[in-house]
């Protein structure tokens, strides 16, 4: 067993703690709101931070976790690819296993118990793809409570299955019609309902981006998966992995597996944004690879902006990547230079998906598939007793009419 | 004392309210701005609100939302609206100016970039929707420098231990935004608003300007009372929709919001 096995804790250097108490990783994060929005957040904030380590707060997420959800998700062996690809070997954290069939409901059975304590009727949520939207009508149609979804009208076009979900769920998809029509106009149309209905509406966001507390009460609820990981990689491997690979959109599915491991600084962290058409060309979803610093959606982070600091649109084949920032912990980790941020172009993507589909019986979410296209190039360059962990954030059901229409299919 | 700061004074002493008008730089085109905000000052504006178009108005309804996006179809500026205000003060060196608007693009430009430019172009004070005073310290400091006002929101939802932290950073005038929610929305609940604003008088020397849902010179009224200020922008902005829907010139468009904002300052004029 190497040393690597030990506690953070039992470590000599500094433990990570972030972020300070007003939400700030470093410059990134904070609270960029308009005053109505100030006390609902200092409200929230107090609530999270009572009931998070508040005994039956804790069990009754606990049971929800391994009861509803089906926790904890297996680390999978892919056996297939490590031998095809000749080099680390990979284990695959299976998200896509859970209730709905991604990692968004981590997070949504954490907030509306929080929603429930705090005495809230009714819940919004904005969704890109739609299983964010899919993980919080699930939640709010077990407890009974209004649920109203904020879709862009491109998304809701190109994810027609999950609106249908959502709307099966019995929750109403409103279909956001200004800006560019995607996930950030219905982040922006889900704020203004938030701050119209604040008295009697909880607002689940799904990424771990927005002012604080989201993007730490987020990371907190995404962090099973990195701290079931760590466990059972120890267990199946009695070691830390040498590597953790995730994608990244607004990155919820990211900092959850690799939050655990910030402070085991043998642990190299990669996380992969789309690089869309290609990185050079403009059309991509990558703030961290090609965007620069400053502020939307309550936090400071990086961005894909233009000069005069408006934001621009962006392109991914996935359109759960498909939002021009990312959360506020990633562009600190970036900086400090704990996690490397990489991207992959919608091709390679796309090429991951039919690669894991057929090499191992595992139909992934386009952008998970982002990972796996990363993969495909980082296990070669590593040795054969070295370790990837890789999340495998979500499935792919929702994908096959994109796959099929790129592959030149009809229905 | 500020030009801002001056004007409330003197309208003070003659026992009259604040007309403060919105419009967003550039919306529909470069052209009409300068015009129209002179034509405002001819219908009884005391100070104006000239808004920086962003990409995502996050705290703005459907309508003024749209006015950042027309704005944005040739890509007004920041640059572009410190232009505007330049060629404004050939013209007229009294009525104050108010920059409202979000961070991200002055985040861009550098907060001591932007108080410059402001200055310079003799703009008056900045109200930043998305920048409160927790996060803003920096910047104010930088306004404070160069006399510039710092304009705040206090909202239904804000405590009176917030009150107070944030009239202690603004300067001007404080802006109360009159209900929960987004900029053009809902009834007013009048009485409710004018308990909201005697409690906060009382805990500031700042006046008070009301804003968010003033439609018509009976709101404006109605408000006026209580406040120091009326902020009209939807209404305004709402004009330019329906002359851009219904064909209308540049003059013609002009022409209604002075309509507009003389039914105002008549309904203003007339409390007492």
């Amino acid at each position: 067993m190497s040393n690597n096995s030990q506690s953070p804790n039992s470590q000599a250097e500094a433990v990570y703690s972030m972020p300070d108490e007003r939400g700030h990783f470093g410059p990134y994060g904070g609270l960029f709101v308009a005053e109505t929005l100030m006390q609902p957040l200092e409200e929230l904030n107090q609530a999270y931070e009572h009931y998070k380590n508040e005994p039956s707060f804790v069990k009754e997420l606990d049971n929800d976790l391994s009861q509803y959800v089906g926790r904890p998700s297996p680390l999978y062996f892919a056996k297939n690819w490590t031998t095809k690809l000749n080099g680390a070997k990979i284990y695959l954290k299976r998200e896509d296993l859970n209730h709905t069939g991604a990692h968004k409901v981590n997070n949504t059975v954490g907030q509306i118990l929080l929603a429930q304590r705090m005495g809230k009727k009714r819940i919004i949520a904005e969704t890109g793809a739609g299983q964010h939207g899919v993980a919080t009508a699930t939640v709010c149609a077990r407890l009974g409570l209004e649920c109203v979804i904020y879709m862009g009208e491109e998304d809701i076009q190109r994810q027609a299955l999950n609106v249908y979900r959502m709307r099966l769920l019995g929750a109403t998809v409103v279909s956001v019609t200004s800006g560019s029509k995607t996930l950030k106009d219905a982040l922006n149309e889900a704020m203004r309902d938030w701050v119209t209905n604040i008295d009697d509406t909880f607002y689940i966001i799904g990424t771990a981006a927005g002012p604080h507390p989201y993007p730490a009460m987020v990371r907190d609820f995404q962090s099973i998966i990195g701290r079931e990981a760590k466990q059972q990689i120890l267990a199946q491997e009695g070691r830390l992995p040498d590597a953790l690979v995730a994608c990244i959109g607004g990155g919820s599915n990211a900092i959850g597996l690799f939050y655990p491991f910030i402070d085991d600084k043998s642990v190299k962290i990669y996380g992969v944004e789309a690089a869309g058409k290609g990185l050079e060309t403009g059309e991509h979803a990558a703030p961290l690879c090609a965007g620069k610093p400053g502020v939307l959606h309550g936090n400071r982070t990086y961005l894909m902006e233009d000069r005069n600091g408006q934001i621009i649109p962006t392109h991914s084949v996935s359109a759960g990547l498909d939002y021009p920032g990312v959360g506020p912990e990633h562009a600190w980790l970036k900086d400090i230079n704990r996690a490397n941020y990489v991207s992959v172009k919608d091709h390679e993507a796309l090429d991951g998906f039919h690669e894991l589909t057929q090499v191992e019986g595992i139909i992934p979410a386009l952008e998970s598939s982002h990972a796996i296209a990363y993969v495909s190039k980082l296990a070669p360059e590593m040795d054969k007793d070295q370790i990837i962990i890789m999340n495998l954030s979500g499935r792919g059901d929702k994908d096959i009419h994109t796959v099929a229409t790129i592959d030149g299919i009809e229905f | 004392m500020s030009r801002i700061s001056s004007v409330f004074e003197s309208l003070k002493n003659n026992n009259q309210k604040a007309l403060i008008p919105y419009i967003t730089a550039g919306d529909p085109n470069l052209d009409i701005t300068v015009p129209l905000m002179h034509e405002m000052v001819k219908a009884g504006a005391n100070i104006i609100e000239l808004g920086i178009p962003f990409s995502d108005p996050m705290a703005d309804g459907p309508v003024i939302q749209k006015a950042s996006e027309r704005a944005l179809v040739h890509n007004t500026s920041l640059m572009d609206v410190f232009n505007l205000v330049k060629q404004f003060r050939e013209d007229d060196k009294d009525t104050p100016i108010i920059l409202m608007g979000y961070l991200n693009p002055i985040e861009i430009m550098g907060y001591q970039n932007f108080v410059d430019q402001a200055h310079a172009a003799d703009i008056d004070g900045v109200l930043i929707v998305d920048f409160p005073p927790e996060e803003s310290h920096e910047f104010n400091i930088a306004m404070k420098e160069k006399e510039l006002d710092t304009i705040f929101l206090l909202s239904p939802t804000t405590t009176d231990n917030r009150i107070k932290l944030i009239c202690d950073q603004a300067s001007g005038f404080v802006y109360y935004v009159a209900i929960k929610g987004v900029t053009g929305s809902a009834q007013l609940d009048t009485a409710d608003i004018a308990d909201r604003i005697t409690h906060i008088k009382n805990m500031t020397q700042l006046p008070i300007g009301v804003g968010f849902g003033i439609k018509n010179a009976e709101t404006a009224s109605k408000l006026g009372a209580a406040a120091d200020a009326v902020i009209v922008g939807s209404a305004n902005v709402q004009l330019i929709e329906s002359g851009i829907e219904n064909n209308l010139n540049n003059q013609a468009i002009m022409q209604n919001i002075f309509d507009l904002l003389s039914s105002m300052r008549v309904a203003l004029n007339q409390l007492k």
